[in-house]
């Protein structure tokens, strides 16, 4: 499952290898250094030596200094590694989703990769930091000391028999225990901390309605829950201290008890120095153990993370661009023949069922229906954002999928529903539609979205920055600088998908009048709740239930659909327009 | 398995933090009486136990030297095994406290979090209105999150580990004191050392730090705008472009990410190797000492020996071990309390003032008139009134009218919202706000269920001035369906009954009739008790502002508040939404807010509002003959935004 994101280390594989070598030499130094010390301190006994003290010590001092450059150094290439991966990861993600089709990017909510490029690389960098310094140096300290211990104190080693099981057990019994509860209860907490949110954002009705009280009581019962809970899980884990003590303690207990026989009977040739070494071998082979363990736990709480990234990366996207691919679009002619779509092969439900249409190119065509008659889903199959599930779609007389993807969006501006204006200036914004637009070209796409007006009243102009998500601007300004922005690309086909809710009546009425007058071979498709915005239209569809339920023009249309008609009279009843 | 915690709080002034740190102290003894001292004991005994081998371990040591020579292993066991016996109960007793009080902090650390949880929730609860709307709602929920979290940590690792690891600092001292006084002096001098790079290695991380803090503040802001954008970028073929940004971003986080980092790892293994080089100096500075035969100067007055230099060692190693664990949770601590501070803040906001005396409560209507308090349903409400001056009760009916007399109103000194606002609904009565956004429309709806306070005038309900009924009386006399609608986890039927908790089954039903919900209702997979969540992720807008409007019907109030409660439902929804709202308004004194022009037209009255001033006021036909502000917004020559 680490495979996947272990391709990610490229460039920075090289600083991984030599963590782990740092690593392992200052293992190997560390292990011997007791070993040497117990050297040192055998040569108090008896008849001491100034020389050998001091050569001793030196030799010490020299190996601990060299162990300092390795871990210290290996601090720094590890922090290399790790925040390289993390990088490249972040980099693979984004990269990926940048060739998502809408489809891929429906299945993962915008929050969702949010989370993946931030929180769960950063846990992955922290494991992988702690991994590559402690899973190599863990299990190499534990080898060589065992090794130094049972060459120096033979029948005492011994006691490592007796304690290392135990430890292991019980330190994997504590996290086999511990983990599945602490799953439990952050799944539970996460879901609290919802409905606190939940509560913070709907603080108008709890008051509304009087609920204080009520919500109090509900969240005391969901808090107590999560409090025995996250009790247990804890109890769980606030074992491995003790169990750690204990083998420490027998240890000791082990090898006063057992060394001081031996020494005393004369069984074997160890001496006091010896025995206080194994002492501290005993301290680092349990050390080793505990850090073992975490990596465990470690690990299984990044492979969350692990997965959740993968799932991305290995997200195949589900429009390519076709080899040989068409690069030009003759004009701005579009037919539907035949066409069906779902959203996803399991879905029961079409969202699109046979839409047969023509539009000439140059043509004005008006949109209307209700929320879920899939108005949208039918134009965004015009720019291939989805493919069709049967039939095909074909713009100037060629099918969209054999088109280069970059020369069809070029060529069929979409203006969406739920439109975005980005951080930046109005200018940068604009130059999205045409990264080498003149100022006079913005201007000129300006004007013709009655955009240019309220523009030049903002003190910077055209440089005027935007907040992120547009918020500085009205729901009707952005509407229009959305246009301006789909205008830029001098597109063949254009699609306003409801863009112009917000903007009043007679602004929206200026707007469709400068298409016909400037932008008169362009095809115009016009999705709108006001049948005003699609009255003069050279053709207009009813969409109902992902079917159109009748097309024409407006007096047919009087004629020939109840839907069309209801809507007209239910928004002119009485007078001609909606204010908004 | 410590969580995720951003807790980078801004350095606090030390006393404040120590006022905090006192605080969380008395809470813990508060909740803790018994628990609390219990704990404090049980550590430090087992730092006591756990430092006092050594001077055992000492002793055996001794004993071993001496019989090795003779070789009197009978003579020996005599000797040692007691004094081991005596360590192994130690030893014992010593796990026995560990064990004690790590569960004993299990369960405070639990226990006080969700003590706390819950404080702050209830205090939260009881904040006015006017604390939501100008505090994030991410800041809010980050108390109960990122806070709590560091809490946890504070609790459960960072004051343990300092009583622990302080005491065995304290009591190490003392026993390194009472060996030689020499060899502790060494130790010092190395602890210095250590402090000082620590100080060094240390700083340059945290700064660090901060900028990695700072560039994936960036990092995020990014993301998440171009998340949002994402069909926009694919639109405009923008990918490639955003791609390059992203990865200067990107480049700048793994730089600060590395040097942070870098410096962290290093200062580990750089402090132990320190501590290893004074172990080898001690050992070192030991046997000189012995070979010369230096004069030993300790508390103990032994002359210096191998059974000293020996456990000396060890106590070196737990010396500065235990040393570095105190510095670490000393910054800790200072993060922790930034955190608890934030937490107190809350805590600490002055709760919604309520001193409102007038109540709403069931009544019976005698045949002649006479008005009886009851205690159960009666489906006649009436305000009760106590009259201080001679305790009498009078009762009057609830109609459902309003008037507000020339209310003066600013969310914010000097930046007046209203300005002499004069409205009377007499009971019954439809009244329309319309206007552009900042006219002050929503305003006059939060002055009336008293989410604000009035600055001057009067608003009054049947007669009494709203200052005097109880808040939760009066906004339960008032219905509210908002724009933004907000549901809860929970069942499509939790979500109706949350209008009145006692609604039966059949009482929720019939009210998701008359807001025409039921149709699709009973058309989700499992009716009404499909579960919901996200907010109603499941649902469309206007399916969801059908269950609001559903839950306002079942709540029957004589007065209702609709603020653009249609404004986001699709033409032909809005015709079914319509129908609903019009049954629910049957009788009820309402007061509508909407941007489409169409649902107010049939209104008794309608106010234009602009910039906080009532400018036109008058039924449709009124307002259309005067041809004025109305009328240009009804032809559609003003875009109202």
């Amino acid at each position: 499952m680490f495979r996947t994101i272990s391709r990610c280390l490229r460039e920075y594989k090289t600083a991984t290898i030599i963590t782990i070598l740092f690593m392992a030499g200052e293992a190997a130094i560390e292990a011997v250094i007791p070993f040497i010390t117990a050297r040192l301190v055998d040569s108090f006994t008896g008849t001491p030596e100034m020389s050998v003290i001091l050569k001793t010590g030196l030799l010490l001092i020299l190996m601990t200094l060299v162990s300092l450059f390795f871990g210290g150094s290996a601090g720094f290439t590890s922090a290399k590694a790790a925040a390289g991966l993390s990088k490249n990861v972040r980099h693979d993600i984004f990269e990926r989703v940048q060739t998502f089709a809408f489809s891929n990017i429906d299945k993962f909510s915008s929050s969702s990769l949010v989370t993946r490029l931030t929180t769960d690389i950063t846990n992955v960098q922290m494991a992988f930091m702690m991994l590559i310094r402690i899973a190599v140096r863990a299990p190499l300290m534990l080898i060589f000391s065992i090794t130094m211990a049972f060459i120096m104190g033979g029948k005492l080693a011994g006691t490592f028999v007796i304690v290392i099981p135990i430890l292991v057990c019980g330190l994997l019994l504590i996290a086999k225990n511990a983990m599945p509860a602490f799953r439990r209860v952050f799944r539970k907490y996460d879901r609290l901390n919802e409905s606190i949110e939940e509560n913070v954002r709907g603080m108008r009705v709890v008051k509304g309605f009087s609920r204080e009280e009520h919500e109090k009581k509900k969240f005391h019962t969901a808090a107590e829950d999560i409090c025995k809970d996250f009790t247990k899980a804890e109890r769980i884990v606030a074992l491995n201290g003790p169990i750690m003590q204990l083998c420490i303690y027998f240890n000791m207990a082990f090898i006063l008890l057992v060394g001081s026989k031996i020494i005393i009977n004369g069984e074997s040739n160890i001496n006091v120095g010896e025995m206080s070494s194994m002492l501290t071998y005993g301290m680092q082979i349990l050390m080793q153990l505990m850090m073992l363990s975490m990596i465990y736990v470690m690990l299984t709480m990044s492979a969350e993370s692990v997965k959740r990234i993968d799932e991305v990366l290995n997200e195949e996207t589900d429009i390519r661009n076709p080899e040989n691919a068409c690069l030009t679009v003759a004009d701005g002619s579009i037919v539907f023949e035949n066409v069906s779509f779902k959203y996803s092969e399991k879905a029961k439900k079409y969202a699109l069922s046979d839409i047969d249409l023509t539009i000439p190119s140059g043509a004005t065509v008006g949109i209307i229906g209700g929320t879920g008659s899939s108005k949208s889903t039918l134009v965004q199959l015009i720019a291939r954002l989805y493919d069709v599930s049967e039939g095909s779609v074909k713009v100037g007389g060629i099918d969209v999928r054999e088109y280069d993807l970059h020369a069809l969006r070029d060529n069929v501006a979409m203006v969406l529903q739920k439109n975005v204006l980005f951080s930046g200036t109005i200018a940068e914004n604009l130059r999205w539609g045409n990264p080498d637009a003149t100022d006079d070209e913005l201007i000129e796409a300006c004007k013709l979205a009655q955009a240019h007006d309220f523009v030049s009243s903002f003190p910077d102009g055209y440089e005027t920055m935007i907040e992120q998500g547009g918020s500085n601007v009205s729901g009707g300004q952005k509407q229009r600088l959305c246009i301006a922005r789909a205008l830029l690309k001098k597109p063949k086909i254009l699609i306003l998908d409801d863009s112009t809710s917000a903007v009043d009546t007679r602004t929206d009425a200026f707007i469709r009048e400068g298409f016909r007058k400037f932008i008169p071979e362009t095809t115009k498709i016009i999705i709108a709740q006001r049948i005003a915005s699609v009255q003069e239209s050279d053709l207009i569809l009813v969409m109902d239930n992902g079917k159109i339920a009748a097309m024409g023009k407006h007096d047919e249309l009087m004629q020939t659909s109840d839907i069309y008609r209801e809507v007209y009279e239910q928004q002119t009843h009485g007078g001609d327009n909606d204010a908004a | 398995m410590p969580r995720n915690t951003k807790g980078w709080g801004e350095p606090r002034k030390p006393g404040e933090a120590v006022k905090s740190l006192k605080r969380i102290i008395r809470m813990l003894r508060e909740f803790y009486p018994g628990l609390f001292p219990v704990t404090i004991v049980c550590i430090l005994f087992s730092s006591a136990t756990s430092s006092v081998p050594a001077i055992f371990m000492q002793k055996v040591i001794r004993d071993i030297q001496t019989y090795a020579e003779s070789g009197d292993w009978a003579a020996a066991k005599a000797v040692i095994y007691p004094k081991v016996f005596f360590l192994i109960t130690l030893y014992v007793l010593s796990i026995m406290s560990i064990t004690l009080s790590q569960q004993l902090i299990a369960i405070m650390t639990q226990g006080f979090l969700n003590k706390m949880r819950c404080r702050l929730f209830d205090g939260m609860q009881n904040l006015p209105i006017r604390y939501f709307d100008t505090h994030k709602h991410g800041d809010i929920m980050s108390h109960y999150t990122n806070d709590i979290d560091t809490l946890r940590q504070l609790l459960s690792q960072a004051l343990p580990s300092l009583v622990q690891a302080g005491s065995v600092v304290v009591f190490v001292f003392c026993i390194m004191l009472y060996y030689s006084l020499w060899l502790t002096l060494v130790v010092i001098g190395g602890v210095v050392l250590m402090s000082m790079v620590s100080k060094k290695i240390g700083g340059g991380s945290a700064k660090y730090f901060v900028r990695q803090q700072a560039a994936i503040g960036k990092t995020e802001g990014y993301v998440q705008e171009m998340m949002n954008g994402q069909k926009v970028v694919q639109v405009f073929c923008h990918e490639a472009q955003s791609q390059k940004d992203f990865d200067e971003i990107n480049d700048g986080l793994f730089e600060d990410t590395y040097r942070a980092n870098a410096y962290a790892n290093a200062l580990a293994p750089i402090i132990m190797n320190i501590g290893n080089v004074l172990y080898v100096i001690i050992a070192t500075v030991g046997g000189i000492l012995l070979v010369s035969g230096a004069k030993n100067v300790s508390l103990s007055g032994l002359p210096l020996d191998v059974d000293i230099v020996v456990p000396f060692l060890n106590m070196t190693k737990q010396f500065t071990g235990n040393l570095n664990q105190v510095t670490q949770q000393l910054n800790a601590i200072v993060m922790a309390v930034a955190g608890a501070e934030r937490i107190f803040a809350l805590m600490d906001e002055k709760p919604e003032a309520d001193d409102g005396y007038v109540t709403m409560v069931n009544v019976n209507v005698a045949e002649d008139g006479t008005v009886t308090e009851a205690d159960r349903i009666t489906h006649h409400w009436a305000w009760k009134h106590p009259h201080t001056a001679d305790g009498s009760i009078t009762y009057s009916p609830l109609r459902g009218e309003v008037t507000l007399d020339s209310v003066d109103f600013a969310y914010e000194e000097g930046k007046p919202v209203l300005h002499d606002v004069t409205v009377y609904a007499k009971p019954g009565q439809k009244i329309a706000f319309v206007g552009a956004t900042g006219a002050g429309k929503t305003t006059i709806t939060n002055l009336i269920n008293r989410f604000y306070d009035i600055a001057d005038g009067k608003i009054r309900y049947d007669g009494i001035n709203i200052n005097k009924i109880k808040k939760n009386d009066l906004r339960r006399s008032l219905g509210i369906v908002l724009q933004e609608t907000n549901l809860f986890t929970g069942t499509v039927m939790d979500n109706i009954r949350y209008g009145r908790l006692e609604a039966s089954d059949e009482d929720c039903i019939a009210a998701a009739k008359l807001a025409g919900a039921d149709d699709f209702i009973t058309r989700l997979p499992e009716g009404y008790e499909t579960v919901l969540s996200g907010n109603g992720a499941n649902l469309s807008q206007g399916q969801r502002q059908l269950i609001a409007i559903a839950r306002a019907a079942v709540a029957d109030p004589p007065v209702m508040i609709l603020d653009e409660a249609t404004s986001s439902i699709d033409t032909r929804t809005e015709a079914i939404v319509q129908r609903g709202m019009d049954a629910l308004m049957k009788g009820r004194t309402v007061f509508v807010i909407a941007h489409r022009l169409s649902t107010v037209k049939n209104s008794d009255v309608i106010m234009v509002l602009d910039h906080g001033r009532i400018i036109e006021r008058g039924s449709h036909d009124d307002l259309i003959a005067k041809k004025g502000t109305y009328y240009q917004l009804y032809t559609g020559a003003f875009e109202l935004d």
